[in-house]
């Protein structure tokens, strides 16, 4: 028993070589602007210009007195899940398909249109949103078209167009990470499973979804985490409603210049993202 | 360091070469960094023109977003900029954390036609000295659809009452939103004491409000599409609405009042170049400047009574100026303790959280 570094003398020095540069820029770009954060978090007030601020536990303390940031809190990690389970039922029978039915070019050019969307600025795209989805916007125009009559859709600036920008907005990480895993699925074992006479349900529910679901917790980690926090979507779609723990820590940080509350309730978001996920990891343990 | 374009550099090189080759005559050509709202006045290009072609000085801009991102960026570029436009709510911070010079009206030939009253604004001083130019003032009051509204707007209520249900816009800021409110209430809008109320009175907004904006062009976007008939709006801003884009915008001051702003044009300290940022500050309170502004752009109400004076008779601004009883209603924006703008922002974050379907 050898460990790597040990058997091959040069070995330490190119994982050195390979890893440093990651590792050095993760630090650099990451890991001290978010303790510097952190240090704010603790403070009365920013120490910029000049200022000092002191010690306090105040801003964490204001999450737990004041009762609408917890609530603001529910509801982005509600509007979490619902954009994770859309984002699923939509992504998922694409990524099926890509990987399992569709072959050669044709594949190629169905990837290239799950992919488009992300060569735009993301603004533009929600702008374009609001293009469709104001009264007597396009899809209402459009509804009018082949329905005529006194249809009003009226879902501009409430809950549930917020959750179509964000699901329009994180849709190819699902697919593209359900992909990825279900294309590592063995066509053979699809084959015997067939043979054997599973149905298509037996197969998607015995094989697929459990050897795809890497992919598609991949999914779920990097859609969740960014929609918790997200703050253009809901302020652009959401009008009155689109008030959430996002908007509200950006208006810290923009609005009223107290970065270490805003620090605070950002460090308490990401509490409350680890909480969600280690409770998520004991179900999932303890069904496996 | 800030950064500008490339585009912006380049033209601005290219100007100042330009100016110099025209005015080569002149003693001294500087470049002067000006920090402003975008398209507020100090960036029209004819205007730009006209001061480099009378002093031979050349004007770049760096611009922010909110008056925090001003003092973030004078805090963090020292001697980078030579002019600041600030409103007057901010003037004494500024002024007490070092960040602008003291100036005198004696250096700047066309404050002679500020009035007095206007001149000895308190904001605008601290410890005794003066440390801005009053450049232009307005009002925020209620802008409605006169397609839809025949009547001008009386009262502050109607932004609650029934008959604009869903039919409101109202800018998401905490400070705007608890001071409409305070004024509705009569309260002190610098220093409002039931808090209490203002939260149940801004509650009552929740099935007025269709939605928040935030900037002038996404006002004039919501407006043209018919989302709102009346809201919360900014004098200058209805009068460009209407001037420029064309659209059935009328402005009101109800009766219980509205806010009243000053802006005011200050030299940064350490500018490196402060006699031409004098000069031009001076160019801004010129009322052949602000006529050309206020006709062919829209503009706020010029400090300068003289420039005001010089406006058509029908004008906006000169109409609004001249009405006694407006003055009088209106309550300006002062300094505002940072505890009494954390509470408000507080009431206002609340207020939005209920507001949820």
């Amino acid at each position: 028993m050898t460990s790597p570094a040990k058997g091959a003398p040069g070995q330490a020095g190119a994982i050195l070589a390979l890893t440093g540069p990651a590792y050095l820029w993760l630090t650099v770009a990451i890991l001290l602007p978010l303790s510097a954060m952190f240090y704010f978090s603790f403070l009365s007030e920013a120490p910029l210009a000049g200022k000092t601020g002191e010690w306090t536990l105040a801003n964490y303390r204001a999450f737990f007195e004041q009762g609408f940031y917890g609530t603001l809190m529910l509801r982005s990690l509600r509007l979490g899940a619902e954009v994770v389970f859309w984002c699923f039922v939509l992504g998922f029978p694409c990524a099926l398909v890509l990987a399992k039915s569709v072959k050669g070019r044709w594949r190629e050019a169905l990837f290239l249109l799950v992919i488009l969307p992300f060569w735009s600025n993301a603004l533009v795209r929600i702008f374009s949103w609001t293009m469709m989805l104001r009264g007597n916007g396009i899809l209402e125009r459009a509804i009018d078209w082949v329905v005529p009559g006194r249809f009003r859709l009226d879902i501009m600036f409430t809950y549930e167009a917020v959750v179509i920008g964000l699901v329009h907005s994180y849709l190819p990480y699902m697919i593209l990470t359900c992909y990825i895993s279900l294309q590592a699925v063995q066509d053979d074992l699809i084959e015997a499973a067939r043979s054997m006479g599973a149905s298509r349900l037996t197969i998607l529910r015995r094989i697929l979804l459990p050897l795809s679901l890497p992919g598609i917790l991949a999914g779920v980690v990097l859609i969740f985490v960014p929609v918790i926090g997200s703050f253009m979507e809901p302020r652009i779609l959401g009008g009155r409603n689109g008030t959430f723990i996002g908007t509200v820590i950006e208006d810290q940080f923009t609005a009223v210049f107290n970065w270490p509350l805003g620090a605070a309730l950002s460090f308490i978001m990401l509490g409350c993202v680890g909480v969600v996920f280690a409770l998520s990891r004991l179900a999932l343990g303890r069904r496996g | 360091m800030t950064k500008l374009p490339a585009a912006r550099t380049a033209r601005s090189l290219l100007a100042t070469a330009a100016t110099l080759a025209l005015t080569a005559g002149f003693a001294q050509a500087d470049e002067i960094r000006v920090l402003n709202w975008q398209g507020y006045g100090t960036d029209e290009d004819w205007a730009l023109e006209a001061f480099a072609e009378a002093t031979g000085h050349t004007v770049v801009h760096d611009y922010f977003n909110s008056e925090q991102e001003m003092l973030t960026k004078l805090r963090t570029n020292p001697g980078a900029y030579d002019v600041v436009l600030i409103n007057t709510a901010y003037t004494g911070q500024a002024a007490a954390e070092g960040l602008i010079e003291p100036v005198s009206y004696d250096d700047f030939p066309h404050a002679d036609g500020i009035s007095d009253a206007m001149k000895e604004t308190a904001a605008l001083y601290h410890d005794g000295q003066l440390y801005g130019i009053p450049w232009v003032w307005g009002v925020t009051s209620i802008a409605y659809n006169t397609e839809v509204v025949s009547e001008a707007p009386q009262s502050i209520e109607l932004l609650w009452s029934p008959e604009f249900e869903g039919r409101v816009g109202w800018r998401d800021d905490a400070v705007e939103s608890v001071q409409m409110a305070a004024i509705s209430l009569g309260q002190d809008i610098n220093n409002p004491t039931d808090f209490d109320a203002i939260a149940a009175k801004l509650k009552a907004l929740k099935p007025q409000i269709r939605t928040f904006w935030s900037s002038e062009n996404e006002w004039n976007q919501y407006f043209s599409s018919g989302e709102f008939d009346i809201s919360v709006y900014w004098s200058g801003s209805a009068a460009r609405s209407a001037n420029n884009f064309g659209l059935p915008v009328g402005f009101a001051i109800p009766k219980e009042g509205a806010i009243g702003w000053l802006d005011e044009l200050s030299v940064v300290k350490d500018a490196p170049h402060p006699e031409a940022a004098k000069a031009f500050i001076d160019y801004m309170i010129d009322p052949e400047f602000y006529v050309k502004w206020d006709t062919e752009v829209g503009a706020p109400v010029s400090a300068n009574a003289d420039a005001v004076a010089a406006l058509p008779d029908k004008a906006f601004n000169k109409v609004m100026a001249s009405d006694e009883g407006v003055a009088a209603r209106l309550k300006f924006l002062g300094p505002i303790e940072d505890d009494v703008r954390q509470k408000m922002l507080e009431v206002w974050q609340a207020t939005k959280t209920e507001f949820q379907n």
